[in-house]
């Protein structure tokens, strides 16, 4: 039941499964180590097995993450994953997680865990710090002692690849870099208003992390953005035409760590990015061709470049001359490098804006719209369409909102 | 080193004797649960959670331990059971003492006109613990207040008794500096905030580390498909089994990307810097440093061998010396 009436939940997923440790005093291994075990049990309660899970709930302040979770269980590809806040409160909230996701066919197999050493976790360890180490900070120490200590570093390692595969040089990247500060020239809104920059730019600009160049690393910025969102009805009275939803989807890939990715595959590609993009275009039904505006998440330059080969834009190795010769209109505001770096939420609005015919870089027509989020985490996207019964007014008539 | 562990056995045992006696006498909170305290309570701290005012209010659950305190006029009474064992720590060289930690849990809200009352037990005393701050135990009290004489939380408190880490001062310690294996590496002597980032260390890698302090790079294999796999974690990726053993690299390898560090600086490194991502032979890849080689000359598929450098008193690391034609 939500608060104004029946909703469409009930009835549509069960509980098919449970399975726990032993519950102790001092379990004698890690948490990680318990969430695993749980989780097996679950699944071998339910008759299932590793390979059929494609979701993963658990608690915020959860120190084994779903992705970690998932690469010591033997679980693939997510496509569903979500942690819910406010400790105990949400016990019976990630069931409910899950049964959304059934329900809408985000997942097939969502298993809802929580393991921890709440009793001898505190009084493990030597010196004054107690507490174990999580899962996620042990992932981050395999880098960190050698010196491989800032996210540029992390994405330059994988950058680094990139070029080498494709037999390419950093100018590579200074395409992406162009592109983003041209649109953010002409945006009394960006950071960068005014100072468009060239290739010679990027190139003469100081090395961060070789082979990455200050020019290929976002600003840092204060600063908010909020997002307002109902159905595409009730949208349909108010001021705006709607942007309506089109798809959206989550993404982890096999292995996936927290930008330090380095032990899978050939490091050339965001095997995270490849599940969020077969999800929107199977469920918006679009190609690469259909899309008008790409907004592409570029904290990091060549991650925009792995993002449009994973989209299918272009073959692998080819983005940089995909974006060079300006295919698709890309991060029209001056994207995160350019406009300001609000972890994407600023590139949703500017996606929003082509759709209303509002943005101050217009692309003519601008219908259909694509919308990434972090590249090298786990991540999601969005493809934003116009309203077709605005369309279809718009061939009998001019639209009533616009 | 030998014989030692003897003596801290019998040492220990006469500690943990201490565990489950009470640490303070049993008391009973000065003033009911009111809601004067309350407010003064959420005004200091800023706290304008309506679930503390009105007709149904809670008190914060933080205020725990303020129900248990004694007023500035009182002191808390300690027990014989543990004075006795703070008097062991201090005799036996422990006389530093820092506290570590506090921890509450709460089992059912407190609200105005609750009654509180209180004990207090010395829950544990750990065994002797390796610290920055030198060799010492931990010591665990646990209150438990009850409110009407229902257990409504627990409030624990950890202390660390130690014995000041010694700089090497003594006449004894200090060694020719002129014979080469007394020279010690000029990083051996820097600040904590100068040295490297420490490994991280949990139930799940510490075998690796373990390893690397013998000199061994261990990868794990699954007894279940027989899948090696680096970094570490307790389960198979490949078929999710938990059961594992580990092999040791040979120590060759090749670099299968690398980044050259130049900004930020930080204190410990000092850019320009290479850090590779080896390809072991054995097929997994590790993150570490090529070294012998400039930063400029590092290439990806250059061939690399497997070395243990030392970096300061605590520091191990398995690096790879670059092998240029
Ligand atoms: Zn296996």
């Amino acid at each position: 039941m939500s608060l104004r009436g029946r909703d469409g939940l009930g009835g549509r997923a069960a509980i098919t499964g449970i399975g726990a440790t032993e519950f102790s005093k001092d379990s004698g291994r890690s948490e990680l180590r318990l969430a695993v075990e749980a989780v097996h049990a679950a699944l071998a309660d339910a008759g299932l097995t590793p390979a059929d899970v494609d979701g993963m709930v658990t608690f915020t302040m959860d120190t084994s993450p779903e992705i970690t979770v998932a690469q010591a269980a033997g679980i693939g590809e997510l496509s569903f994953f979500s942690r819910i806040h406010y400790g105990g409160g949400a016990a019976c909230a990630t069931v409910q997680q899950a049964a959304l996701a059934i329900a809408t066919g985000v997942a097939d197999v969502v298993v809802c865990y929580r393991a921890f050493n709440e009793r001898s976790g505190r009084r493990f360890g030597s010196g004054v710090r107690h507490r174990e180490p999580s899962a996620e900070g042990a992932a981050l120490g395999w880098a960190l002692p050698f010196g491989l200590l800032t996210p540029a570093s992390w994405v330059a390692m994988a950058a680094q690849r990139y070029l080498h595969t494709y037999g390419l040089t950093p100018e590579a990247f200074g395409h992406v870099a162009v592109v983003d500060r041209k649109y953010a020239a002409t945006n009394p809104a960006a950071y960068f208003h005014g100072r468009p920059i060239t290739l010679a730019d990027h190139a003469a600009s100081r090395w961060i992390a070789e082979p990455l160049r200050l020019l290929d690393c976002c600003q840092e910025t204060d600063g908010g953005q909020a997002l307002v969102v109902t159905s595409v009805e009730r949208a349909r009275d108010l001021p705006h035409p709607p942007a309506v939803i089109a798809a959206a989807a989550q993404g982890a890939g096999r292995a996936q760590e927290q930008m330090t990715s380095f032990y899978r595959d050939d490091l050339t590609g965001l095997p995270e990015t490849a599940v969020v993009a077969r999800q929107l275009w199977r469920t918006s039904g679009l190609a690469p061709a259909d899309i008008d505006v790409g907004i592409l998440y570029d904290h990091f330059t060549p991650f925009v470049l792995m993002q449009l080969e994973e989209f299918g834009f272009c073959a692998p190795g080819e983005a940089p001359d995909f974006v060079a010769k300006e295919r698709l209109p890309l991060n029209t505001h001056g994207g995160q490098l350019g406009e300001a770096y609000l972890h994407g939420m600023n590139g949703v609005a500017e996606a929003v804006r082509q759709i209303r015919g509002t943005a101050v870089n217009p692309v003519p027509g601008a219908e259909r719209v694509l919308v990434t989020a972090g590249t090298g985490v786990p991540t999601s996207g969005l493809v934003l369409t116009a309203d077709p019964q605005g369309r279809t007014r718009s061939t009998t008539g001019p639209p009533l909102h616009l | 080193m030998n014989g030692e562990p003897e003596v801290h056995e019998e040492f220990e045992a006469r500690l943990k004797a201490y565990e489950g006696r009470p640490a303070a006498a049993t008391g009973v909170g000065r003033d009911p649960v009111n809601e004067p305290m309350i407010r003064h309570w959420c005004e200091a701290m800023g706290d304008t959670n309506p679930a503390y005012t009105g007709p149904n209010a809670i008190a914060p659950p933080t205020m725990l331990q303020a129900w248990t305190m004694a007023g500035l006029s009182r002191r808390p009474e300690r027990t014989a059971a543990y004075d006795e064992l703070l008097g062991l720590l201090d005799e036996s060289g422990h006389h530093a003492v820092v506290a570590t930690d506090c921890e509450q849990e709460y089992l059912r809200p407190l609200r105005p006109g609750d009654e509180i009352t209180f004990d207090s037990v010395i829950e544990s005393v750990s065994e002797r613990k390796t610290t920055k701050l030198g060799p010492g135990y931990f010591v665990t009290t646990r209150t438990d207040i009850r409110a009407g004489g229902e257990l409504a939380g627990t409030h624990r408190f950890r202390i660390l008794k130690y014995a000041p880490a010694r700089r090497p001062k003594d006449p004894k310690d200090r060694k020719d500096p002129k014979d080469p294996k007394n020279r010690k590496d000029p990083k051996d002597r820097k600040a904590p905030e100068e040295r490297r980032p420490r490994p991280v260390v949990n139930r799940d890698n510490a075998g690796f580390w373990e390893g690397v302090a013998r000199h061994e790079l261990l990868i794990q294999r699954c007894t279940g498909c027989g899948t090696l796999r680096f970094p570490w974690l307790p389960g198979c990726n490949s078929c999710g089994s938990l059961e594992w053993d580990t092999v040791e690299a040979s120590g060759e390898g090749t670099v299968y990307s690398y980044v050259v560090m130049h900004h930020p600086p930080f204190p410990t490194f000092a850019p320009p810097y290479a850090v590779g991502l080896i390809e072991l032979a054995e097929g997994v890849r590790i993150i570490s440093n090529v070294v012998g080689v400039p930063y400029d000359k590092v290439r990806i598929g250059m061939p690399v061998r497997l070395e243990f450098r030392r970096y300061d008193e605590e520091l191990v690391l398995p690096v790879f010396q670059g092998v240029t034609r």
